[in-house]
């Protein structure tokens, strides 16, 4: 039995009980929410600064009804997984050969580590004068945001497959191209996967970015146009929604590597 | 008749800074058919390397590595490894780890199963069949890998401190359980280790190696009789087999630590 509950629940890295867990997170949860209450309805911030959570609640439900919400999630989400898609074709193999192939790491490490550190926003007006201010402009800014980030994170995971994986492999008969294709491969999956899982999320920003400076709809363009009219209500719900969109995202990945990878040990 | 015989070789490492590191000095080794042939030494002596440049992952500066006549230029499936850390293929269950050199060499479904069948019960893994690595353990991971490298029928059987990983317990039983493998392939073994009584326990004969550069110092027989179990740990000629590599590994140790 422990001394006090400080040396059972403030020990590192040591377990605690789920129902603590929980009801410390939740804790916290309700506080944030509660705290909200008591500015909004307490009066202690302007309301055009700071919304209710039931006027929020309400502009969101006006957004479904006015079909504004759908068109601009749709016109985000569109941009958002055609960036993200083309990057990650590219990223994915690329990324493999360049962890396991010092020829590959050669040619494209430096470049990608150059490019990796130029904020994408900077790039924004050059990628405007080249692509214009259309949808193009906001799946190149996605594009380049993520593929060069997904570069280093692929190439680290496939770097980090130990040696002796493929190592054994020869000694059970494959060659270069099998131990490639069945042993190389495979095994950067897990981490492939979770590469993904957290680019996806950076590529909100860029999103929102690229929506910021030119755009007619999404839901950068739909918070930012809220500002302007001083809806803050509506601000907060363009927020939500890019929120919750993350986090459903987030949990689908989650899914698919426990239904795609059943093998791979917690990354 | 000798099996696998290692003629002055020497391996040489060069970093991109600093002096070249010798790593092997003019070894010159022999195994015949069908022996259990055990190399040890200190820690940093090279061991490993060797092993490594049996298999033919690392070439040879000097010298010449011949299996059955002729020399070793690549890794092959004739010389099977099992490596002191886990190298089983996570996404692959057991049978399809055993499997996996069968199936890249073409081996008929209805073959492969009935080899996997074999050696899985060979290391006793029977009803393990469709579980993946993550759900096995350590000992039970290695079992597997041995199965893996038998199943493909390799003329020899590099093994390089393929227990040194797992707790005590574990591994005398993993010892007595290769004696009864080896019992019945009657495969060629060239096994690696550091710990003396695994050594004697499992070789004919056990070569010792001096620390960097390594070299082998001396060829101690292990004329114990076979089937031998882990309960000769205790016997007199066990013992004093044990004196004498202790004293030989100990004065190379203590030189490796300056």
């Amino acid at each position: 039995m422990p001394r006090s509950y400080f040396e059972a629940y403030a020990a590192p890295k040591k377990e605690i009980p789920r129902s603590v867990y929980l009801t410390v997170s939740a804790t916290v949860a309700i506080s944030i929410l509660l705290m909200w209450c008591v500015l909004s309805y307490g009066g202690f911030v302007r309301s055009d600064f700071l919304p209710t959570p039931v006027e929020v609640l309400y502009a969101g439900l006006d957004g479904i009804q006015d079909g504004s919400l759908a068109v601009n999630t749709a016109a985000s989400v569109g941009e958002i997984m055609s960036g993200f898609i083309i990057a990650s074709i590219l990223a994915v193999p690329l990324g493999i050969l360049m962890g396991s192939f010092k020829i590959a790491e050669a040619a494209i490490e430096p470049v990608t580590n150059f490019i990796r550190y130029l904020p994408v926003s900077a790039l924004i007006p050059l990628l405007i004068l080249w692509v214009g201010i259309g949808i193009e402009e906001k799946v190149t800014v996605i594009f380049i945001g993520t593929l060069f980030q997904q570069l280093i994170l692929v190439a680290d995971v496939s770097r980090n497959v130990p040696s002796d994986l493929l190592d054994v492999s020869y000694t059970l008969g494959a060659n270069r191209r099998t131990v490639v294709t069945r042993v190389l491969i495979p095994a950067t999956l897990p981490g492939v996967v979770d590469t993904l899982r957290v680019t996806l999320g950076w590529a909100w920003t860029y999103l929102v970015i690229a929506e910021f400076v030119a755009a007619n709809k999404g839901l950068g363009y739909f918070i930012l146009n809220s500002e302007r009219g001083l809806f803050t209500d509506r601000i907060f719900l363009g927020i939500a929604v890019i929120g919750l969109l993350g986090l459903i995202t987030d949990q689908l990945f989650k899914l698919l590597r426990d239904w795609l990878l059943p093998w791979a040990t917690e990354g | 008749m000798t099996k696998l015989k290692l003629d002055k070789v020497t391996l040489e490492f060069f970093p991109r800074t600093g002096a070249p590191v010798l790593a092997l000095d003019d070894v010159s080794l022999e195994v015949a058919e069908q022996e259990f042939a055990v190399i040890v030494g200190p820690s940093g002596c090279g061991k490993s390397s060797l092993l490594r440049l049996v298999a033919g992952l690392v070439e040879p500066t000097r010298g010449e590595i011949t299996l059955d006549g002729t020399p070793v230029t690549r890794p092959g499936k004739d010389r099977g490894m099992v490596f002191q850390s886990y190298t089983l293929f996570p996404w692959l269950n057991v049978r399809d780890n055993v499997e996996f050199g069968l199936r890249i060499g073409g081996v008929p479904a209805e073959k492969r199963k009935h080899i996997s069948d074999h050696f899985i019960k060979e290391v006793g893994l029977e009803g393990f069949e469709s579980a993946y690595p993550k759900q096995l353990s350590g000992g039970m991971m290695q079992r597997v890998a041995l199965a893996r490298a038998l199943a493909n029928d390799p003329e020899v059987l590099l093994m390089d401190e393929p227990f040194g990983a797992l707790d005590s317990q574990t591994r005398s039983l993993m010892q007595e359980l290769l004696l009864q493998i080896w019992e019945h392939s009657q495969k060629t073994v060239l096994f690696i280790t550091h710990d003396i009584d695994e050594a004697i326990l499992l070789g004919d004969r056990v070569h010792v190696m001096t620390a960097r550069p390594g070299r082998i110092k001396e060829r101690v027989e292990i004329d114990l009789k076979r089937p031998r179990h882990v309960d000769l740990l205790t016997s007199p000629e066990f013992i004093a087999l044990k004196r004498r590599i202790m004293g030989l590994i100990h004065d190379e140790a203590v030189r490796a630590m300056r």
